[in-house]
């Protein structure tokens, strides 16, 4: 069975969500449901900490690709941080760095939560 | 110099728990063969697309059907057979999608197909008797062989 987890922390109304393991067809339900409730609780400024993530599948990423479009006309975003090679080559491979702010690190992704902020 | 054909089989039944299995059996054979780590990854990736295919739309998620990989290396190329039982479809007239539009369009699911095609050198798909197969290549070092398949 593949191995997935997925962790929460809050920072004030930013959500990060830490993935660990593999995303696939087995997993992605996991995800699909810290997301659903995110959007539930209306904590929509969602940063997606991928650092221990090591495989993922079209399965996870169609996860992103269906919360996005709701989660964006709630005002909110999904934001990535810190991929390993592995994971952000999948990324390329769909173009997904043109619809996605992808940062090195996860500050970068808060700060940018933060300046942006009405 | 000797011309040594390699096989090696898998069946197992179609529940995406098993996913992670046929990624460790796919991997670790291309591993063996002398494949890097870079391509061993795209190989791992197309199977698990193709296997989740077989378990999501030919099986419908019915978790006790099976699958069948078989892999074979016949010098320089790496083939992956993938046969089920379930209900096929015409690979070829699956719509492969234009990345920048379909991004635009912000649509879920369809891009397993569009990633075994990007990934594998060669994919090709075939129904007899009943068997649906999914025939995936990949060659092992001579690029100039490569020949496109999308």
């Amino acid at each position: 069975m593949s191995e997935f987890e997925v962790k929460r922390k809050d920072i004030d109304d930013i959500s990060i969500l830490y993935l660990k393991g593999y995303l696939d067809a087995h997993t992605a339900s996991d995800f699909e449901s810290a997301l659903d409730t995110l959007v539930c609780e209306e904590r929509v400024r969602i940063i997606v900490n991928l650092s221990e993530l090591v495989y993922i599948s079209s399965a996870g990423l169609g996860v992103f690709m269906g919360f996005i479009e709701d989660i964006r006309k709630k005002n909110g975003d999904i934001k990535m941080a810190e991929p390993s090679k592995k994971v952000m080559r999948v990324f390329e491979l769909l173009g997904f760095q043109v619809l996605y702010q992808i940062f090195e690190n996860e500050q970068e992704a808060v700060e940018k939560y933060n300046t942006s902020k009405k | 110099m000797t011309h040594k054909v390699k096989n090696y089989k898998l069946k197992i039944p179609s529940d995406t728990e098993n996913l992670e299995i046929i990624r460790k059996f796919v991997a670790g054979i291309a591993r063996k063969v002398g494949f890097k780590n870079d391509d061993i990854h795209k190989i791992e990736l197309a199977v698990d697309e193709a296997c989740t295919n077989v378990i999501q739309h030919a099986y419908k998620n019915q978790k006790k059907q099976s699958i069948d990989i078989a892999i074979k290396l016949d010098f320089q190329k790496f083939s992956i057979v993938i046969t089920d039982k379930g209900e096929g479809f015409d690979f070829q007239e699956i719509d492969i999608p234009q990345m920048d539009e379909y991004l635009a369009e912000l649509r879920v699911g369809g891009l397993g197909i569009y990633l075994m095609k990007t990934l594998m050198d060669e994919v090709n798909y075939k129904k007899t008797n009943g068997k649906n197969q999914v025939r995936m290549v990949k060659y092992l070092l001579d690029k100039d062989k490569k020949s496109k398949n999308k």
